[in-house]
């Protein structure tokens, strides 16, 4: 009976590092189902896997065992042109703004990059144009950043020229692997509004991992909660906050400060 | 241009860089102004340093003044292509193991290993003894190809942490390939790196050459400082007192390394961003 | 009722002086009171100069960091003017102590606990032996639930939480009047973090430490631990008050949107607007006049642009002081009036 609004689900996806006594088991057989155009959080702790299953998702980390389905299909990730094909449709923005950029390079290398991903074969007025539109979707100002280089912008400049990546490549999923983190508290709120509006607007699917629970109760539809290698509890996100299942859920909800609600710091 | 300007600003780097161009500049501008061939038999053996003679003669008469200028000359060569040929052995192979890892990276490393644990210098001795001719080139030649190890390993080191930035992830997933990434992605963060590696390959060579030439195993025909050593040895200049026979050759030699050495400290502490922070 | 006031630090300016001789003003006229029992919770976001605050209020002064005006009173002396070497074995550790973010980090790897331990009190307290202070220790860790084991392990054999829990325990082992701590909980896991916390309100139940200085980006954090909360925005205090005051009813702008910007997993949370403010803060190198905060300020007007002054003056209004033109009432009603177009 197969879900066709699933655009991503994995089965027992297993990634194991080094071997004998020092093994260590990142995942332990997880399955997954991701449904199109839904905000999906992974949220874990240090040491949960969500980052190593993030990897697995990207296509950067290879897995030990279990499948992947991308549409529906095995996704394959032999040759380079298999890589190519699921990297159009499945893309990343990364944790830290500053570490994502070549800093030898002016950022619109980036943008440019995305073009030749595409595949499409554009005039320098056609590139200008849509790096332009980009850079709107992001509310910066194409004229005045476009030759600058990295380090000449802020964390939370550099985090949405990567969100204007991602509109000009406009890929199916995207994985927003903690985005926010590194930025200032006052400015989050303009990343994770950009990230709304790309499911808005173009209906991009969104895996967004964070440790942070309260992050991920606003901006997601599912939540998926990993404590070491495996998902222990999954559902709709104000199901889980409001009344949370498994043992480790609530341990994770109680020892977060609310302000409205005591903290038992007995 | 722009670190041209703040390596200036480096003491180590400025006085290092100020020996070394005035050595140089002597070895290659002498020749010019004396423009006989070191080989002539000028005056008697070993004379001492006197007005037409700046350091004398040696054992055969021959000008010492004029061999040291020769000399360096062929000294510099040999570090410089030795520092080539041990620099890009050293980077390409360090890229790869680097980067790729796995099965590659152990391989590389074990073959890199057994050129470290079996002494440089024995090889060298080893292969010198089995060739009849051996010219400057080719022992250029044989120290870039036994000293490479050390680059190497380095490059290694430094191309393994860079690849976990996230500009190499972002690379990966737009779709670049491999040799792409080590080229635009890593390189350029290792470039300080690899000029200094560079440096200290060039040192090494020219001591390596100084040693394998003061044993006899250098470049026929030749004058080098080595060979300026091993003639003063061979023929006793220490014991008949003649110190301007040995004396100029090894202070050169010294100093070329030192101011090698020290324009490479200079530049770390430009660019190690570790000792930068103090 | 007004408690005995611990620390009085007035109008105090510090700098850091870079290589290439700029000056920055991290901490420009920052003046409160301290008062005995309390727990003052200091709020900002990076580079607002929160934590060049805890090392001047240590009078800790190495280049580049240096002291430029102000006085620090503790216990009614001022530090400032003590020579170094009392403020060394007198004032450092046993009347402040000051756990710096990755405090765990301070925890020397090739020591064991209890010898690390030993060379501190080998310093303070001379005259104990090893035995009394093992005892002493022992049984301080027991009050405070950490286990005594931690004594004989190694740091790398402690988590990120235990060892950051030792390090506080430690540095409170004198019973300083006054604690700092600066991120105490940033580098932790979430379930660490809530044991920390217990730790810190425990130091204060149990009077190991009289009184306490928070300072965090994290505001739910504040709303639990924190008596008076002071916000800090470019080196400036631009809100102080109390700490129910503060977070759900902010009177400054700045506090506003910060207060805007915190996201908890409460129900509700989800409708909530989540305000950012454009731009970046004021760049430190430069001296800066009148009002700090106006490139940002969605409440400004042709007034605070016409303003000549050196400094914003504070605004005293019950137990609130904050740095701004507009009067309370008028603040308080422009608020109301974007939460009801808002839909909140």
């Amino acid at each position: 009976m197969a879900d066709n609004n699933v655009i991503l689900s994995g089965k027992n996806v297993t990634r194991i590092f080094g071997y004998g006594k020092k093994k260590v088991t990142a995942v332990n057989n997880v399955d997954f189902e991701i449904r199109k155009g839904e905000i999906v959080s992974i949220v874990g702790e240090s040491g949960s896997g969500k980052t190593t299953l993030a990897r697995i998702i990207l296509g950067l980390l290879k897995q030990t065992s279990g499948e992947l389905l991308f549409d529906g299909k095995q996704r394959k990730m032999n040759s380079y042109k298999d890589r190519l094909n699921y990297w159009k449709n499945v893309q990343a923005i990364f944790q830290d703004p500053f570490s994502s950029f070549n800093q030898f390079h002016k950022i619109e290398r980036v943008l440019r990059d995305c073009v030749k991903l595409s595949g499409l074969s554009l005039t320098e007025a056609e590139t200008v144009s849509r790096m332009r539109e980009a850079f709107d979707f992001v509310n910066l100002k194409y004229e005045e950043l476009y030759n600058k280089y990295p380090f000449e912008l802020s964390g939370g400049q550099m985090q949405r020229v990567m969100i204007s990546r991602i509109f000009m490549l406009k890929p199916n999923i995207l994985i927003a692997d903690e985005p926010t983190s590194m930025i200032d508290v006052c400015s989050r709120a303009t990343i994770l509004d950009m990230l709304m509006k790309l499911r808005d607007e173009i209906n991009m699917t969104i895996v967004f991992i964070t440790h942070d629970v309260g992050l991920s109760y606003y901006l997601s539809d599912k939540i998926f909660i990993m404590e070491k290698g495996k998902i222990v509890e999954r559902g709709n996100a104000e199901d889980i906050i409001s009344n949370p299942k498994h043992p480790y859920t609530i341990q994770l909800l109680d020892d977060v400060p609310k302000l409205h609600e005591a903290w038992n710091l007995g | 241009m722009y670190y041209v300007n703040v390596l200036l600003k480096s003491h180590k780097f400025v006085i290092g860089a100020f020996v070394l161009v005035s050595i140089v500049l002597l070895a290659i501008l002498y020749p010019f102004i004396n423009t006989a061939d070191p080989k002539d038999l000028v005056a008697m053996a070993f004379e001492p340093p006197r007005e037409g003679l700046i350091l004398g003669t040696d054992n055969f008469g021959r000008d010492v003044f004029l061999q040291l200028a020769h000399g360096t000359r062929t000294s510099i060569f040999v570090g410089l292509l030795a520092g080539i040929v041990a620099t890009s052995i050293g980077l390409v192979l360090g890229l790869i193991s680097g980067y790729i890892g796995g099965l590659i990276d152990d391989v590389i490393t074990t073959f890199t290993n057994m050129f470290i644990v079996i002494p440089s210098f024995i090889i060298l001795i080893v292969i010198s003894v089995s060739l009849d001719v051996r010219s400057a080139t080719l022992v250029s030649l044989i120290i870039g190809f036994t000293t490479w190890p050390w680059t190497a390993r380095a490059v290694r080191a430094q191309t393994a942490s860079l690849r976990n930035r996230e500009h190499v992830n972002i690379a990966k997933i737009s779709g670049y390939t491999t040799p792409r990434i080590i080229v635009s992605e890593i390189l350029p963060y290792m470039a300080s790196y690899v000029v200094m590696a560079f440096v200290l390959q060039i040192a090494a060579g020219i001591l390596a050459e100084a040693g394998i030439s003061m044993l006899g195993l250098g470049p026929h025909d030749t004058i080098s400082l080595g060979v300026l050593m091993q003639w003063a040895l061979l023929y006793e200049a220490p014991a008949t007192g003649a110190w301007w026979a040995f004396v100029p050759a090894a202070l050169f030699i010294a100093a070329i390394s030192f101011s090698l050495n020290y324009m490479n400290s200079g530049m770390d502490e430009i660019f190690n961003p570790k000792i930068r922070g103090n | 009722m007004n408690n005995k006031h611990i620390m009085v630090v007035e109008n105090l300016q510090t700098h850091y002086r870079t290589r290439l001789k700029e000056h920055v003003y991290a901490v420009d006229g920052v003046s409160f009171e301290l008062e005995e029992g309390k727990v003052l919770g200091i709020a900002g976001e990076s580079g607002c100069g929160k934590s060049t605050l805890a090392l001047s209020l240590m009078a800790f002064y190495f280049p580049p960091l240096h002291f430029k005006e102000g006085s620090i009173l503790i216990d009614g002396v001022d530090v400032m003017k003590l020579p170094y070497e009392k403020l060394r074995t007198q004032v450092l550790g046993e009347k402040i102590a000051y756990i710096p973010q990755a405090a765990m980090n301070a925890l020397n790897p090739t020591k064991r606990i209890i010898r690390f331990i030993e060379d501190i009190f080998h310093e303070h307290r001379p005259k104990m032996s090893k035995i009394q202070v093992y005892q002493m220790v022992s049984e301080r860790f027991k009050s405070l639930n950490l286990p005594p084991r931690v004594l004989e392990a190694f740091p790398n054999e402690l988590s990120g939480g235990m060892k950051q829990r030792t390090v506080i325990a430690i540095s409170t082992l004198m019973n300083p009047t006054i604690l700092i701590a600066d991120e105490p909980t940033s580098a932790l896991d979430v379930t660490s973090q809530k044991v920390v916390m217990s730790m810190l309100k425990k130091l204060m139940e149990k009077g190991y430490v009289k009184s306490m200085i928070f300072i965090t980006h994290e505001l739910p954090l504040l709303v639990h631990i924190a008596d008076d909360i002071m916000v800090m925005y470019a080196g400036e205090i631009v809100e102080r008050g109390k700490s129910k005051d503060v977070i759900f009813d902010p009177v400054h702008p700045y506090s506003k949107a910060l207060m805007n910007a915190i996201i908890v997993p409460e129900k509700d949370m989800k409708n909530q607007k989540l305000s950012a403010i454009p731009g970046a803060p004021p760049n430190l190198k430069q001296v800066l006049r009148g009002c700090r905060f106006i490139d940002r300020c969605k409440y400004r007007n042709d007034i605070c642009f016409s303003i000549n002054v050196d400094k914003i003056s504070e605004i005293r209004h019950s137990s609130r002081t904050y740095r701004c033109i507009f009067d309370i009432d008028t603040l308080q009603e422009m608020y109301k009036k974007e939460s009801q177009s808002d839909g909140r």
